[in-house]
């Protein structure tokens, strides 16, 4: 008996669904990008020539690297103390992790405009102790630091997947054979993390390539990121044509991202969590 | 586990402090939310609900909530059912149509939301979807399908095909075998990945503000407005009221998965 046809009709709705109702859409923004407001290039010549999107385009990628580098390092540090600690400790941390990953990104962000602001607990202790006020939000530091928060929990999920495979008679046997526990660490069990630690920074790039509710916050207009500057194109000056053209490097960014993720991890890894 | 080297005390701190950092909004959000200020503060000065009061009495977040939870569990339904049947054919496919099946079902994923936004914003309009009940439960379906694919693919690779292969040889039907035997055994992996699409329509924002405008106003639209015009400690308490909520989900799915395994 043949059940094949079965088993791609059961597929069908979800072709239909993601192919036709989403994929064709996408394809559109493209088309967009090249139609509008006339055939050709010509979108693509003006945001390359455009100081202003250079601006924002060079915001977009120091955020985003900076956040990736400290989400990873702190989620490293985390994974790490998470895969050293006792059951019960296991299960707190494991809790302090999830409750804010399963909380809106929106009320992350709205916390962290009471938390940076000028009459925050931060820059209460701050005066307190005779210094004056930091400011915190409404530039760089204080989107980095919401985005940073955002996503220490991916990375450290990711990075965690990873060192639960390393079998520890490895980390024994270096041990056992006369190494120190540094170069233990740094020579036998950093090196078996690397495929994690490329897998949480793959996802936690992406990722932080297509924010667009903390750095509209906690930015306040003076940190312009690429999620904000295409939905102003879009939604205030209808300038489909620069909007869509924006929106088609970005997701190309994304993609070649991910290719290049997809050489020397498995894809599966990444987007599992 | 054997560890390269045990906890010393700077890193013990590194890592308190990092969880710290984390916890941190949730300690703050629930706090103010009680404070008997009408502007943001800490409560020093004694407890008060008159923020809840105040949110119960507003017909506006009365609408919102209703429109989230009834968008939600429909593009749930819709996303459960399309993202189950998909994991179930994907596993058995032996073709392109599989693997075309599973690079599709990553895509919401990958692509940036406000991308997703102006695509559908687009065709919603040229549809006549825009501002519209179903075009919002549509494009939430679309976001949290994947996460239902996902999880029912794991729990699928967890099953031995020769259960459902065993089922066929005995007598029953090709869909009594998907439903009677094949469903039961991934129902964890299921439930996981609807509580997972819930929670990705009760929480999206971006797509939802590019395809609606007066009519549809979700939960997290009303919040986006309340935090960009006018903030004010009611919006503490409906972002608590939301962190019980998803705790509440959390517990719910450990539950179930630890009842399970």
């Amino acid at each position: 008996m043949n059940d094949q046809p079965r088993f791609a009709a059961l597929v069908a709705p979800m072709l239909i669904l993601l192919g036709l109702v989403y994929l064709v859409p996408l394809f559109g923004v493209l088309l967009i990008s090249v139609t509008e407001p006339q055939p050709g290039l010509g979108n693509y010549a003006n945001v390359l020539q455009s100081p202003a999107i250079g601006r924002v385009a060079l915001t977009t990628a120091r955020i985003c690297g900076i956040t990736t580098i400290l989400s990873v390092v702190i989620g490293y540090v985390l994974a790490y103390a998470y895969v050293s600690a006792s059951a019960g400790m296991r299960r707190m941390m494991m809790l302090f992790i999830l409750v804010p990953l399963w909380t809106s990104v929106l009320i992350r962000t709205f916390a962290w405009l009471m938390i940076l602001g000028d009459n925050g607990p931060v820059n209460g202790v701050v005066q307190s102790m005779g210094f004056d006020r930091l400011a915190m939000m409404h530039n760089e530091l204080g989107v980095v630091i919401g985005m940073t928060h955002y996503l220490v929990p991916y990375a450290m999920l990711t990075i965690l997947a990873g060192m639960a495979g390393i079998d520890e008679r490895l980390t024994m046997a270096s041990r056992g054979l006369g190494a120190g526990p540094v170069m233990t660490f740094l020579k036998v069990y950093f090196p078996l993390t690397l495929p994690g630690v490329f897998a949480g920074t793959v996802l936690v790039l992406v990722l932080a390539l297509g924010f667009y509710v903390t750095p509209i916050i906690l930015g306040g207009g003076r940190v312009v990121m690429m999620g904000e500057y295409i939905s102003t194109q879009i939604l205030l000056i209808s300038r489909w044509g620069i909007g869509s053209v924006l929106a088609t490097l970005l997701m190309l960014v994304v993609l070649l991202t991910i290719a290049a993720a997809a050489r020397a991890v498995d894809l599966r890894r990444i987007f599992t969590v | 586990m054997t560890m390269p080297f045990r906890y010393s005390l700077p890193f013990y701190i590194a890592a308190w402090s990092a969880l710290l950092f984390l916890m941190a909004p949730i300690f703050v959000v629930i706090p103010v939310s009680l404070t008997p200020t009408s502007f943001l503060s800490f409560p020093t000065e004694g407890f008060s609900f008159r923020h809840y009061q105040q949110l119960f009495q507003d017909p506006a977040w009365y609408r919102s909530m209703g429109q989230s939870v009834v968008i939600g569990l429909c593009s749930t339904v819709l996303a459960t059912i399309i993202g189950t049947a998909a994991a179930i054919g994907a596993s058995r496919l032996s073709n392109t149509l599989a693997m075309t099946t599973r690079v599709l079902a990553l895509l919401p994923l990958i692509v940036p939301p406000v991308v997703s936004a102006l695509a559908l914003y687009r065709s919603w309009v040229l549809l006549g979807l825009f501002d519209s009940w179903a075009g919002t439960i549509l494009a939430h379906a679309i976001l949290s399908v994947p996460y239902v694919f996902i999880t029912a693919s794991a729990a699928l690779s967890r099953l031995d095909p020769s259960i459902a292969m065993a089922a066929r040889n005995l007598g029953a039907g090709w869909a009594r075998t998907q439903l009677q035997v094949v469903l039961p055994n991934i129902r964890s992996g299921v439930f996981a990945g609807a509580v997972f699409a819930f929670i990705t329509s009760w929480d999206e924002l971006v797509v939802t503000l590019f395809i609606t405008s007066r009519g549809i106003f979700t939960l997290p639209r009303r919040m986006w407005d309340g935090i960009r015009e006018n903030i004010s400690p009611t919006i503490a308490a409906v972002a608590t009221i939301l962190i019980l909520f998803s705790l509440l989900l959390l517990l719910a799915m450990r539950f179930i998965r630890g009842r399970d395994a």
